[in-house]
């Protein structure tokens, strides 16, 4: 159990600047993950917290400590990594002790351990296989149950579910959520997938390029994200982004009006979530349908919107409109989002 | 592709009895000259010498034996099967020894003068022991090493090939597996003794069958550093049984000799041949 605070971090290879400077606090217990697209250096600020990475600048406190030069095993983490890493020749119960039995601990306090922690992921069974006899969900609970038997302060985790199928991916997420709450470790996540992010986290930060934009809950980010690249990446479909002004108090898209709003004039982004529109024959925006993809519980609607990509998501079965393939839409003013175009930034 | 299973990949008829008996003719045809050994091994100097040679063992199998193996022609052949015991375990094992922490030692640590180490190994894979024996016998000479088992092996234990073998396995080893180990808190040494030297046991019996082999076959270098006879190893030995001028050979006793040199590596390669054959067909992962 400890709080891992980040101050500043920052991380160069040579002259290539990876992570322009994080900070974050992160409360003892609090599962966070973070999330972003492939390169933006996600891997790299978990390693540098695990100590397998040096950190550029900046400073990194683990349960109130610096530990920017302590070595890995004095930080009292545990990693999972993304393909296992599990030592090929040693039996499930021996990867799972092998951290313990360099630690020193007598073989009966290490068995008992094992033994706990195999129940607990029901591998009780599997203790004395190979890794290359079992199947890549068991491997995954092994990777955890190497993890839990030292009981860390922090567990961190990159991509663990990324080699596994959809099924067992929805599975196992559910399993490390509920285990971590169970143990109430202080744990980092690392994942692309924005799913995993938005049901695991307590607060996430999302990443891009290096640079946090934004650390927050999950419906947090979803509800106010404060950057263009935060509201596109959180949900599914992604946000819709049309180009607007505001001139004397109301929003315009081209001619269309969109409604009166209280912010500075000039050139805006207006970001509008696929399911926040509905059909409405009173409605301003007219959507000119070109596809459509019925998901069962709700239809995907693409087309063109005053000339710019336009996704709708609608509740229910809808076929295509008719002859002309227009349809009216409405939204609540509330679930309008406005960016500065230039920064980027929520306004 | 169905018109090649006719000839290629159907085993039946003319073509299966047609490889089977070319199989047996070549086994058959390396095989003779050590059955001819093994029957000249069995009978008197007198069988040998008159014509025609015979070809089925006689009855002096245990006598020709025991005068090989505790009285030979200059010295017994059991204290040179035992030199030449020490001699390939001692190449063999050194070999190993220093191949393994020399490639772990390139692979895992950034040291100043990494890659010049490392080409420096590599270049004396264009120097064998035979290219570079004269400075090698000025060297052990001037340490006093001739007539020794160090002189032996030493100068044979630097390996270039298995250096390399290792490195190449090494690079195999995902760096995910070092990383956890040192979460898990090995440090370096603790890693190669307890993740690296296991996970590279096939590879290691493979290179051990090999190079016991390449050891026990020396020739050149105990013969050049070997004037005593009690150091002559079993290969070079051979060579000395042959009498100078005109006293005959005495070719049951050389027989017998030859025969009980091919023992040991046969041995070796049998007990380890699970291990050696998966060592060189796949490397586990
Ligand atoms: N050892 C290194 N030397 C130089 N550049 C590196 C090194 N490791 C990573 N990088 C660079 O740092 C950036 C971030 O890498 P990182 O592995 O953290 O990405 P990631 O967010 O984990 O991506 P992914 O989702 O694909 O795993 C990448 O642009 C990568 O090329
Ligand atoms: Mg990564």
């Amino acid at each position: 159990m400890a709080t891992v605070d980040l101050k500043d971090i920052k991380k160069s290879f040579g002259k290539v600047d990876v992570i322009h400077g994080v900070d974050m606090e992160i409360a003892d217990g609090e599962f966070i993950v973070i999330v972003g697209p492939s390169g933006c250096g996600k891997s790299t600020l978990l390693r540098m917290v695990a100590g397998l990475e040096t950190i550029t600048s900046g400073e990194l406190l683990i349960g109130g400590k610096r530990a920017n030069d302590t070595e890995p095993m004095d930080r009292d983490i545990a990693m999972v990594f993304q393909n296992y890493a599990l030592y090929p020749h040693m039996t499930v119960a021996d990867n799972m002790a092998y951290g313990l039995k360099i630690a020193g601990m007598p073989k009966d306090q290490i068995k008992a351990k094992v033994q706990e922690a195999a129940k607990l992921l029901q591998l009780d069974h599997l203790l004395d296989r190979k890794p290359r006899e079992l199947s890549g969900g068991q491997r995954q609970r092994v990777a955890m149950g190497r993890a839990i038997v030292r009981e860390p302060s922090v567990f961190l985790f990159d991509e663990p579910l990324s080699n596994l199928d959809a099924k067992l991916r929805v599975q196992m997420r559910l399993e490390i959520k509920d285990l971590q709450a169970k143990l109430g470790i202080t744990s980092l996540y690392v994942t692309h997938d924005q799913v995993e992010a938005m049901t695991m986290a307590d607060r996430m930060i999302v990443m891009n390029g290096g640079v946090a934009e934004q650390i927050g809950t999950p419906l947090d980010v979803y509800e106010r994200p404060q950057t263009i690249f935060a509201a596109q990446f959180i949900g599914s479909p992604s946000m819709n982004l049309m180009d607007g002004r505001i001139d004397g108090g109301q929003l315009k898209v081209n001619d269309v009006s969109l409604g009166p709003v209280d912010t500075r004039e000039g050139d805006v982004t207006v970001g509008l979530r696929p399911e926040h529109v509905f059909a409405d024959s009173a409605g301003v925006l007219r959507l000119n349908v070109h596809q459509s993809e019925p998901l069962g519980a709700n239809t995907l609607l693409h087309g063109t919107l005053e000339g710019k990509a336009f996704t709708a998501s609608l509740p229910g079965v809808h076929r295509m409109p008719g002859n002309d393939r227009d349809m009216s839409l409405n939204f609540a003013s509330e679930n309008l989002h406005l960016f500065d175009p230039k920064t980027g930034k929520r306004i | 592709m169905a018109y090649q299973s006719d000839g290629m990949v159907e085993k039946s008829g003319a073509s299966r009895w047609i490889s089977h008996a070319i199989m047996i003719l070549g086994v058959l045809f390396i095989f003779f000259p050590i059955w001819l050994a093994f029957v000249a091994s069995t009978v008197t100097q007198a069988d040998i010498v008159r014509p025609p040679m015979p070809v089925l063992p006689g009855p002096h199998f245990w006598e020709n034996y025991k005068a090989a193996l505790f009285s030979g022609v200059n010295v017994p052949v059991s204290v040179m099967l035992g030199n030449s015991l020490i001699m390939a375990l001692g190449i063999a094992i050194g070999k190993i020894a220093i191949s393994l922490l020399s490639a772990f030692a390139i692979v895992y640590f950034k040291f100043p003068g990494r890659k010049f180490f490392f080409w420096a190994i590599f270049i004396t894979l264009m120097l064998p022991v035979e290219v570079r024996i004269v400075p090698t016998f000025e060297v052990v000479a001037g340490f006093g090493m001739l007539n020794t088992y160090q002189g032996l092996i030493l100068p044979l234990i630097a390996s270039a090939t298995a250096t390399f073998l290792f490195r190449q396995f090494f690079l195999t080893i995902p760096d995910e597996l070092a990383e956890a180990a040192r979460v898990d808190g090995a440090r370096p040494m603790r890693f190669f003794w307890d993740i690296v030297v296991p996970m590279s046991r096939t590879n290691i019996a493979a290179l051990f069958v090999i190079l016991f082999i390449y050891g026990w076959n020396q020739y050149l270098w105990p013969l050049l550093i070997t004037t005593d006879p009690s150091m002559n190893t079993i290969v070079m030995g051979i060579k000395q049984m042959f009498p100078s001028g005109d006293d005959t050979a005495n070719w049951p006793v050389i027989m017998a000799t030859s025969i009980l040199a091919m023992i040991p590596p046969v041995v070796v390669v049998i007990s380890m041949q699970k291990l050696f054959i998966r060592g060189l067909v796949d490397s586990e992962k």
